[in-house]
C-alpha cells in the first residue's frame, strides 16, 4: 500500500464569472520515504493539490472531490477535529515564504513548541528540550539562545531552517515543500537544498516537493509529476523525464531554461519560446489542455482529451502523439 | 582608444538611517562602497549578486533616481551625477529602464497608449500625431504585440504581455543603454524563455547597450557579453562572459557557481556550500569582505582589503589568493 494515494482529485472554485477547475482530476501515488517532485508553472494547480491534501483549502468557494487516501484512510471523509491530527504530526508543510508563515510576535521556541505540546503529550520542559534537538539538527547555531528569539532577529535562510524545524518535529510521514527555496538566495538556496537531502536520510519522511525549478528536480527528486492547466500531463522517474520528456509541455518546458555553461558549449542559440498563454480554467477544455499551445497539435487533440497513458515502462504521458516504447510483458 | 558609453568611476551609494522613536541608533548603510565599471556601445554587462549586494542600486544610481554618495558617472563623455534636474532632461532620454514587476511598472489608469506616447512627447521625438501614432505602432510591432493592444488598458494583459509594454515604453525614448533591474525574474519559464529572446534579438536589431541586472546565473550567461559580480557593495570579479563561466577567478563567483541546481539528474558535482548568510552592509567586516565565508581565507584577507585587478585570463577580480604562488592557488587551477 502506497503511503498517499490521490485518486482523480478535483479542486475547484466557484467565481463570480464561472467555475474555476484549479485541479481537474489528478491522480498520484507517494510511496514510503519517496521524493516525488511536482513541477508546473504558476497557475497549473500544484499548489492547490498540496493545499486540498491537507485540507486547507477555504470551503467554499473551494470544493474538493475525489480521494486522498493517506495509509488507507480517506482525509477527506475525516472530521474537522480528526484533520487537525493529522496536520504537522503525520503531514508537514513547508511553505515558501517564511516571513509569512512564521508568526512574528511570538518566539521561535513557542512555535516549535506548540506543535509538539499539541501533537504529543510532552511537558514544556520536554517541549523545550526538543525544540534545541530540532534546532541542532537543521544546523541552527546556538540554539538555545535561538528559542527566545523572534522571527524578524533571523535571516531568511534561518527562517526557513525553523519552519523545516517546525514541521518535522513531529516525526511526519509526508512532508509537503511547496518551493520552500523558492524566495531564497543561491548560496542559501544550496545550503537548505542540502539540509533537505540530509534531513530525507535521518527522518525517513516522504516529501512532495512543488517547484518550478527543473535544476531542483533533478538534484533531490526521484519521481516527477508535470502539472498543466489544472491536469497531469506526464509522470516518470527522475532518470526517464529528463532523458526522454514525452509530452510536449514538458519537451517545452527544458527547451525553454537556458543551461549553465551554454556559453562554453558554442554559440549562443535562442531559447525555445512555448507560445501564448495558459488557457483560462473558467471554461470547460475539451480536448487536450495544451493543444492551443503545441505545435503538433491536430483537430484530434483540439477535440478529444487524451488519456494518461503508458508510453514506456513506468513513464505516464497524456498524449495523443507521443511515441510508445514496447512494454516489457 | 574608443570611448566608452557609460563609465562608472569608484561609485558610492549610502544611505543614512536616522535614529528610530525607540532609540535605535543612527547607522550608515554601505549599499554601494567604490564600484567602477564600463559598457560600450551596443554591449550588455551583467550585473549579478545575492540579494542585497547592492545590484539595483547601481542601477538606480545611473538612472539618477538616487544622489550618488561618491564617485562619477559619465555618459558618452558628459558627467551626469552632478547635473541639475534641467541639464539632465537631454540625458534621462538617453538612459532608459525595464523594472522587474510588470505590475506595478505600469500605470493602471493609463491606456497603452498613452503609456508608451508619454516619453515620445516629454522628450518632443514625434514632428506630428501622425507621426507619434506611427511610432507607437512601430514601437508594439517590435515587441511583437499587436497594434490593437494601443487601445487596451494594463489589466487587460498577462504578465509577459505588460513586460513586453514595459520594454516598448523603453525603447520609446530611442535610449542608448537600457538598465533591465531583474526584468525576468518575475515570469513564469515558458513566458520568461520568450522575453529573454525579445531582449536577445533587440540588443541586435537596434544595436542597444544594456546593463542586464539579476540573480539568474543561467540567463545572464545566454544574454550577455560581460558579468561583474557584487558582493556586500563592491564588485568582486568582472571578467567576459565566456571567461567567467569556464573559470571563475574569485572564490565567491566559484561558490555562486556551483550553487546553481543543474537540470541534470546524477551529475556528479563538486558542490560549494557557503557557510552563514552575508554579513549587514551596515558593518561590512572588516578586511575582504567575502572572508567570513571564504573557504580559502587566510590570515591577510581578515586585515587587508583586496583590489580589483587583472588576474589571468582576462579578469579583473579581488582576491588575496591571486598573490599567492600558484601552487598553493585554488582557484588557479581552473582554466
Amino acid at each position: 500500500m502506497p503511503l498517499l494515494e490521490v485518486n482523480s482529485l478535483q479542486t475547484h472554485f466557484r467565481t463570480p464569472d464561472g467555475v474555476n477547475r484549479a485541479v481537474d482530476g489528478v491522480s498520484f501515488q507517494v510511496g514510503e520515504g519517496e521524493t516525488l517532485a511536482v513541477v508546473g508553472e504558476s497557475g497549473c494547480g500544484k499548489s492547490v493539490t498540496a493545499n486540498s491534501i491537507l485540507r486547507l483549502i477555504p470551503e467554499p468557494p473551494g470544493k474538493i472531490a475525489g480521494s486522498i487516501r493517506f495509509r488507507g484512510v480517506d482525509l477527506l471523509q475525516l472530521s474537522d477535529k480528526e484533520m487537525r491530527r493529522v496536520r504537522g504530526n503525520d503531514i508537514s508543510m513547508i511553505f515558501q515564504e517564511p516571513m509569512t508563515s512564521l508568526n512574528p510576535v511570538l518566539t521561535v521556541g513557542r512555535q516549535l513548541g506548540e506543535t509538539l505540546r499539541l501533537h504529543q503529550r510532552v511537558s514544556r520542559r520536554q517541549a523545550d528540550a526538543r525544540a534545541v534537538e530540532m534546532l541542532r539538527l537543521v544546523g541552527i547555531p546556538e540554539a538555545k539562545r535561538r528559542l527566545g528569539e523572534y522571527p524578524h532577529q533571523l535571516s531568511g535562510g534561518m527562517r526557513q531552517r525553523v519552519m523545516i524545524a517546525i514541521a518535522l518535529s513531529c516525526r511526519p510521514k509526508l512532508l509537503i515543500a511547496d518551493e520552500p527555496t523558492t524566495a531564497l538566495d543561491v548560496t542559501i538556496q544550496a545550503q537548505i537544498l542540502d539540509l533537505m537531502k540530509d534531513l530525507k536520510a535521518k527522518v525517513g519522511a516522504a516529501i512532495i516537493l512543488i517547484t518550478h525549478d527543473l535544476g531542483i528536480v533533478a538534484e533531490v527528486a526521484e519521481r516527477v509529476m508535470v502539472m498543466y492547466a489544472g491536469r497531469k500531463v506526464e509522470e516518470a522517474s527522475v532518470e526517464k523525464l529528463f532523458r526522454t520528456p514525452r509530452h510536449p509541455y514538458t519537451q517545452g518546458l527544458f527547451g525553454a531554461v537556458p543551461k549553465l555553461g551554454s556559453s562554453l558549449a558554442g554559440h549562443a542559440t535562442k531559447l525555445a519560446e512555448i507560445p501564448g498563454l495558459v488557457p483560462s480554467l473558467k471554461q470547460r477544455i475539451p480536448g487536450c489542455v495544451f493543444a492551443t499551445r503545441c505545435a503538433s497539435a491536430t483537430d484530434l487533440c483540439r477535440q478529444s482529451a487524451p488519456a494518461l497513458e503508458l508510453k514506456a515502462s513506468g513513464h505516464l504521458a497524456a498524449c495523443h502523439y507521443a511515441p510508445k516504447e514496447a512494454l516489457a510483458a | 582608444m574608443k570611448r566608452p558609453l557609460l563609465e562608472v568611476t569608484d561609485l558610492k551609494k549610502h544611505f543614512f538611517l536616522h535614529s528610530g522613536p525607540l532609540g535605535g541608533g543612527a547607522a550608515t548603510v554601505y549599499a554601494v562602497d567604490g564600484v567602477s565599471f564600463a559598457i560600450d556601445r551596443a554591449e550588455t554587462l551583467a550585473l549579478v549578486g545575492e540579494s542585497g549586494c547592492g545590484k539595483s542600486t547601481v542601477g538606480r544610481c545611473i538612472l539618477r533616481l538616487f544622489d550618488i554618495t561618491g564617485g562619477r558617472v559619465v555618459l558618452d563623455g558628459k558627467r551626469i551625477d552632478d547635473l541639475s534636474a534641467g541639464a539632465l532632461r537631454p540625458f534621462r532620454r538617453r538612459v532608459q529602464v525595464v523594472f522587474q514587476d510588470p505590475f506595478s511598472s505600469l500605470n493602471p489608469r493609463m491606456r497603452v497608449r498613452d503609456i508608451l506616447a508619454e516619453p515620445i512627447r516629454n522628450f518632443r521625438l514625434a514632428k506630428s500625431g501622425a507621426d507619434l501614432a506611427a511610432r507607437v505602432d512601430r514601437l508594439l510591432d517590435v515587441v511583437r504585440l499587436s497594434r490593437d493592444a494601443a487601445r487596451r488598458w494594463p489589466h487587460e494583459f498577462s504578465g509577459g504581455q505588460r513586460q513586453r509594454i514595459g520594454i516598448a515604453r523603453a525603447l520609446a525614448a530611442e535610449p542608448d543603454l537600457i538598465v533591465c533591474d531583474e526584468a525576468v525574474s518575475a515570469l513564469d519559464v515558458s513566458v520568461k524563455a520568450q522575453i529573454v529572446n525579445l531582449l536577445y534579438d533587440l540588443q541586435q536589431e537596434l544595436a542597444l547597450a544594456m546593463l542586464f541586472i539579476s540573480h539568474d546565473l543561467a540567463i545572464v550567461e545566454h544574454m550577455t557579453h560581460r558579468v561583474a559580480v557584487m558582493y556586500l557593495g563592491k564588485i568582486v570579479e568582472l571578467a567576459p562572459k565566456r571567461a567567467l563561466f569556464a573559470g571563475p577567478k574569485h572564490p565567491y563567483t566559484q561558490a555562486l557557481l556551483s550553487a546553481v541546481p543543474v537540470a541534470e539528474p546524477g551529475a556528479a558535482r563538486q558542490r560549494i556550500i557557503l557557510k552563514g548568510d552575508v554579513p549587514s552592509p551596515i558593518d561590512p567586516p572588516k578586511g575582504c569582505r567575502f572572508h567570513t565565508r571564504c573557504p580559502y581565507a587566510f590570515e591577510r584577507c581578515r586585515a587587508e582589503e583586496p583590489a580589483l585587478r587583472p588576474t589571468a585570463g582576462g579578469h579583473l577580480a579581488a582576491c588575496h589568493l591571486h598573490d599567492l604562488p600558484v601552487a598553493q592557488n585554488p582557484l588557479a587551477a581552473a582554466a
